[in-house]
């Protein structure tokens, strides 16, 4: 008699997609006792090392096994210096919605300076009712907030996507300029209210307190909706690499308008036009003019497994993981094809779903061995929806580098390798 | 126990709330008013109106050897690019399919120049070259782009009179409205 087929192991899409529930209650356990691996009775006997003596000591901060040291960042700077550019998250060795700390990516102008807290001081000033100073005690004594949302350099991902070639690259080194934290801080309004906001004031100018003195406009509008004074990421004080002791965290918007080391906030009647916002950060289309304070992220979506740097081991059952994140607000839905996109099925969505934070998104995948190209296309709670390579490079050309945020193509061949392919 | 008048008692209530909505919005009060001396110390940017702009003046001809001493090791001979950034030329590239995008060919405003320089230049050693000297260097930088004479003074009036070559080439896509987006793609 023919055994009915779950309803999980039905396909959802071509070349293998099944229903995304087989990974949401517990459908794989059934389905993989075969290939446990359990010890032999022999095996059994003989305990490992670590259950044969006591573990290491107890200690004040924690490390990692070394087992995973092989989990880095991977650093490039500007040439002539080790601290003006960025180290990539390497987003296929990681899971979930939060970034580690150590692992957050950077991204700095001119090195991460050494602040000591008790100097370090924030001034808001210029269209106010009085000039006023902050020391870090007195900000800690101010209501906070949490807030877990991505932050994302606007440079994250072109080289995924805009040299004419693929760049043969790990998803990391790709994409890997996102993060996602648990932020907690000060709102920056209730100390613009405290100082007094002029109403001719439009906008900010954020100053970093580093060795370039990292500058940003921001406008007013956004300092008194949701900009944050964050002092925590992730639980513990920010890293020197984030920003120790504050940052302006500003949801959605891109990474380098969050300066970090926050020293000055001027209230300004205009834009400062500083090299990073016209310079640097702005987009050059096709005709040769140039888009200026192009802020929010738009709606993006990568799977980090499989991805290259990782390799499948043969066919057979695998999830697919990936990441999807929106700086206009919520991930509504994400697709995966796993046939160059010929058919999509709708993946899970690991709660929570969060506003402007990363979403992980789960899909079951059988690969039957052959060549497949896999790819995933989010879509946010405004209708937005990533857009295809051809589609964006119609609309943007090729040489604006920032907020590029096409639909990524893996290519899988026939002996597991993954890698970066247009399609 | 006497109770408080009517009026008083309203003006207590009224006073509370006031207060409780003080904290509100101020939270615990605790910033200390800077003196203007302060905020003249620590403000260091500058508009493209110019304001911010500090006393001192320098041409190209004094730019050069500063140039050479500060800048050359990282941008080479006439700021035509050694390990970093290309600071001249590139004029009228923007639109074809290798843009190069330089001070001169690029660059918005000639104010953020001398911000720039003022704020991070030298690389390993920022905050160390006087205003007057960050005056000469932007001078040299917009002499080597044919954007100003190899003599022409630049002060806190001239500088922001400099009209940038790429000026009319930027579109503010902030605040909404100010352009269309590019189209997305819809999900079917």
């Amino acid at each position: 008699m023919p055994e009915r087929m779950p309803k999980e192991l039905e396909p959802a899409g071509g070349n293998g997609l099944l229903h995304r529930r087989l990974f949401l209650k517990g459908g794989a356990a059934a389905l993989g006792a075969g290939s446990l691996g359990l010890m032999t009775a022999a095996q059994a006997k003989e305990r490992p090392p670590w259950m044969r003596a006591p573990g290491r000591a107890l200690s004040g901060y924690g490390s990692r096994s070394p087992y995973e040291d092989h989990v880095q960042r991977r650093p490039l700077s500007a040439k002539g210096t080790d601290g003006a550019g960025g180290s990539w998250t390497p987003l296929e060795a990681l899971e979930g919605m939060i970034t580690p700390n150590p692992l957050h990516f950077e991204r700095h102008h001119s090195g991460i300076p050494n602040i000591d807290p008790g100097r370090h001081r924030l001034l808001i000033h210029g269209l106010v009712k009085r000039d006023l100073f902050f020391d870090m005690d007195a900000l800690s004594r101010y209501p906070m907030v949490s807030r877990t949302q991505f932050i994302e350099c606007s440079g994250n991902s072109y080289l995924a996507g805009l040299p004419e070639q693929p760049v043969n690259a790990t998803c990391g080194e790709l994409h890997g300029l996102v993060a996602c934290s648990e932020w907690t801080g000060v709102p920056l309004s209730i100390l613009l209210d405290e100082a007094g906001v002029d109403p001719a004031a439009q906008w900010i100018l954020a100053e970093g307190a580093d060795a370039a003195a990292m500058s940003r406009s921001v406008p007013l509008a956004k300092a008194m909706d949701d900009a944050l004074l964050a002092i925590y990421q992730n639980g513990e004080r920010l890293r020197p690499d984030n920003g120790y002791p504050v940052r302006l965290f500003l949801p959605g918007y891109e990474g380098n308008m969050s300066v970090k080391w926050l020293r000055r906030i001027k209230v300004t009647a205009a834009p400062a036009m500083t090299r990073d916002e016209t310079a640097k950060y702005s987009d050059l289309m096709p005709d040769g003019r140039t888009l200026l304070f192009t802020f929010p992220m738009d709606v993006k979506s990568v799977i980090t497994s499989p991805a290259p740097g990782l390799e499948l081991a043969g066919p057979g059952l695998y999830q697919i993981s990936g990441m999807a994140w929106s700086g206009l607000g919520r991930i509504a839905k994400v697709e995966v094809s796993a046939d160059r996109g010929a058919t999509w099925a709708e993946a899970a969505l690991s709660e929570p779903v969060l506003d402007k934070a990363v979403t992980r998104f789960r899909m079951a995948w059988r690969w039957n061995g052959s060549p497949s190209v896999i790819m995933s296309r989010a879509m946010d709670e405004t209708g937005a929806t990533q857009p295809t390579r051809d589609a964006l490079i119609a609309a943007k050309g090729r040489k604006f580098a920032y907020h590029y945020n096409a639909i990524q193509a893996w290519g899988i061949d026939g002996a597991g390798h993954v890698a970066n392919v247009y399609a | 126990m006497r109770s408080l008048a009517p009026a008083a008692a309203l003006a207590k209530m009224i006073s509370v709330a006031l207060a409780m909505a003080a904290f509100a919005q101020e939270g615990p009060g605790l910033g200390i008013e800077a003196t203007p001396e302060e905020v003249a110390q620590w403000d260091i940017s500058i508009q493209p109106n110019g304001e911010g702009l500090p006393p001192g003046s320098g041409t190209a001809l004094a730019g050069q050897p500063i140039y050479t001493l500060h800048c050359f090791s990282c941008h080479g001979a006439e700021g035509k690019g050694q390990l970093n950034d290309v600071l001249a030329g590139g004029h009228g590239s923007l639109d074809g399919p290798a843009p190069r995008k330089t001070v001169g060919s690029f660059w918005p405003y000639a104010t953020t120049v001398f911000d720039y320089i003022r704020r991070t230049m030298p690389y390993q050693q920022p905050h160390s070259l006087s205003d007057e000297a960050i005056y000469a260097l932007t001078a040299y930088l917009l002499f080597l782009n044919g954007i100003i004479e190899e003599d022409e003074v630049m002060d806190a009036r001239t500088l922001p009179e400099v009209r940038m070559p790429n000026r009319d080439n930027f579109i503010l896509a902030y605040p909404p409205g100010a352009r269309q987006k590019p189209r997305q793609q819809r999900a079917p």
